[in-house]
């Protein structure tokens, strides 16, 4: 029971820090939002998607891309947060209490998903604003977000183990950066995978991002017309294959993140 | 039987440096051991390894009876550790900051609230209870640490340098809150880099270095290994070295040791201040001019020219942070 109660107090705690710097949570929210409307109002219109070129189509098609990039975000806090926790020696101080082992990390990660669920309502109302329409039911759109925040409370593990792993809390900032652009880029989440050169396709399809920006785009109604999914399985599956990939990043992760933990020092 | 902290032949090796080349100590209930040492030394590598942080190579640890390495859990809910750094929640109020710790010491919420009260109360931190720790000052911050370490007043409490960087007034307010501890019957591992606060604080004394513990002893016992206090006279002129020698040969316990080409004389004395009224009054009444003149007690620097016949190089502040780094 421990373990809950500590992950409790511990994901309180980082909740309280959030609530004391606003900033944090609003600078989070300004390059997603800037995504959203450069990709729409600069590219919108010269991208194909399916077979359309029209700004709607590309604007529905955006969405999931710019949600799912996003969530990945998560990474780069959690990192810093934990960073900056073993350099201020507050790790040590926790380590050195009776308390359960991986509280420390998921009370952290946990306090991320609640400012990724924020984040995401945000971004889901300004991307209503410029145009944004979902076509199917409200249950498979809420799918669709707890899909999302799925993938981010992966990568938020992800993160948690680079902070532990780096001196810095500048370090881990940019440690949890760098790998999501390539990662979020070389995939379907801007532009049609069909149209990439083979070998980036084939990677993009299999990339573990695509598989919920695509699960995203069936959930949402927002798969454009005349738009084939590729032959992939994880295209083919996207709701499986994002919750596999999501599972297994968690259980990979969080086990290494743990023992790192376990040996930690500032 | 062991005492309240015992360990026996503890190693650490990170890389190829030995931080702990088999520390042994040994601490009675209800005492105060002060660990003294530089910087890189290897304390905070012993305190780790106490307070279950680190896993030692190889060697024996027991803190309250419990094997550090077998039950670290149980460990861990009978000590308070105090680090170098005050380790709180910046953006945390001070309440909050206690009543955390105590919740992760598995209180449950209501009376950990009530101790953090009724710390802060004791700590003089009750007025800023509800600001942030980022608006507290240092000393400020190392006391919530502190308070922090004896939630749940545990029998045995480690502190890492708990004065370094604080100014005299508030190393003075943390040595009373300190004493005020051990009367209560906790025993105490203390780190410091200095000797007076060792001094002040520890009822033994523990002298590291490399990696392991050279001397061991009461205050009192290692200064007289040190040679006690000495006179140090500068004078103006460098003719005037001989006639002062003469002088000081007839106050001195020892050999007067001359560095040339600072003027100064040194000789080792018993009789304080007194005497060192007497050596003034003698100098002056033969017309040697002197710059400077002052009794001096041995540091940490001389105990470790006496221990080791090499200076503690306080300059390693990186050895320090590596040790922790590591």
């Amino acid at each position: 029971m421990s373990a809950i109660n500590d992950s409790a107090v511990i994901a309180r705690r980082n909740l309280i820090r959030m609530g004391r710097i606003p900033e944090m949570l609003i600078f989070g929210l300004i390059q997603p939002i800037m995504f959203v409307v450069l990709f729409t109002y600069v590219f919108g219109g010269s991208i194909q998607v399916g077979s359309s070129s029209s700004t709607q189509a590309y604007r529905e098609f955006l969405m999931a891309g710019i949600f799912a990039q996003t969530v990945t975000f998560a990474t780069a806090g959690a990192g810093a947060g934990i960073a900056d926790d073993m350099h201020k020696g507050l790790i040590d101080r926790f380590r050195s209490l009776p308390m359960a082992r991986g509280a420390v990390l998921t009370g952290r990660t946990l306090a991320d998903l609640v400012q990724t669920a924020l984040t995401l309502v945000v971004l889901a109302v300004v991307a209503v604003i410029v145009g944004w329409r979902t076509h199917e039911n409200a249950g498979k759109v809420l799918a669709g977000f707890g899909l999302l925040l799925l993938l981010g409370y992966a990568f938020s593990w992800i993160g948690a183990l680079i902070g532990l792993s780096v001196r810095t809390p500048e370090a881990a900032t940019s440690g949890g950066l760098i790998w999501l652009f390539p990662l979020t880029f070389i995939s379907n989440a801007f532009v049609d995978a069909n149209q990439m050169p083979t070998f980036l396709r084939h990677i993009a399809e299999w990339n573990p991002f695509s598989a919920t920006v695509q699960a995203c785009r069936e959930l949402f109604g927002n798969l454009p017309p005349g738009f084939k999914a590729p032959d992939a399985w994880p295209m083919q599956h996207p709701v499986w294959a994002s919750l596999i990939w999501s599972v297994l990043i968690i259980a990979l992760f969080r086990t290494l993140a743990v023992r790192k933990y376990r040996s930690a020092t500032a | 039987m062991p005492g309240a902290i015992y360990a026996e032949g503890l190693v650490k090796t990170f890389g190829d440096v030995k931080a702990l080349d088999g520390v042994d100590l040994d601490v009675p209930e209800g005492t105060v051991l002060g660990l003294l040492g530089p910087n890189g030394a290897g304390k905070t590598t012993t305190v780790r390894c106490l307070t279950t942080l680190l896993r030692p190579d190889s060697g024996k640890a027991v803190v309250a009876g419990l094997d550090v390495l077998r039950q670290p859990d149980a460990v861990r809910r009978s000590i308070g550790l105090s680090g170098q750094f005050a380790a709180v929640d910046e953006y945390l109020t001070g309440r909050e900051n206690l009543q955390m710790v105590g919740q992760l010491y598995q209180m449950k919420a209501k009376p950990a609230k009530a101790r953090a009260i009724e710390l802060l109360e004791q700590f003089d931190l009750a007025d800023a209870a509800d600001r942030p720790a980022k608006t507290y000052s240092g000393g400020m911050r190392r006391r919530l640490d502190l308070a922090a370490a004896l939630v749940v007043s545990p029998p045995v409490m480690f502190m890492d340098e708990p004065t370094t960087g604080l100014d005299p007034r508030n190393r003075q307010l943390l040595w009373e809150v300190i004493k005020r501890l051990v009367s209560s019957g906790t025993t105490l591992l203390l780190t410091t880099q200095y000797l007076e606060e060792a001094d002040h604080l520890a009822h033994e004394i523990a002298v590291v270095d490399h990696g392991r513990v050279i001397a061991k002893g009461t205050s009192d016992q290692l200064k007289a290994r040190t040679g006690g206090e000495r006179v140090e006279v500068v004078v103006h002129e460098r003719e005037a070295i001989q006639p002062a020698s003469e002088v000081l040969r007839g106050f001195g316990k020892g050999e007067t040791t001359v560095e040339d080409h600072m003027r100064k004389l040194t000789v080792p004395v018993t009789g304080g201040a007194k005497l060192l009224a007497e050596v003034i009054r003698e100098l002056d009444s033969r017309g040697i001019e002197i710059d400077d003149i002052g009794l001096r007690r041995p540091t940490l620097d001389d105990v470790f020219l006496s221990l080791t016949g090499h200076v503690a190089e306080t300059k390693s502040e990186e050895n320090g942070k590596e040790e922790t780094a590591k």
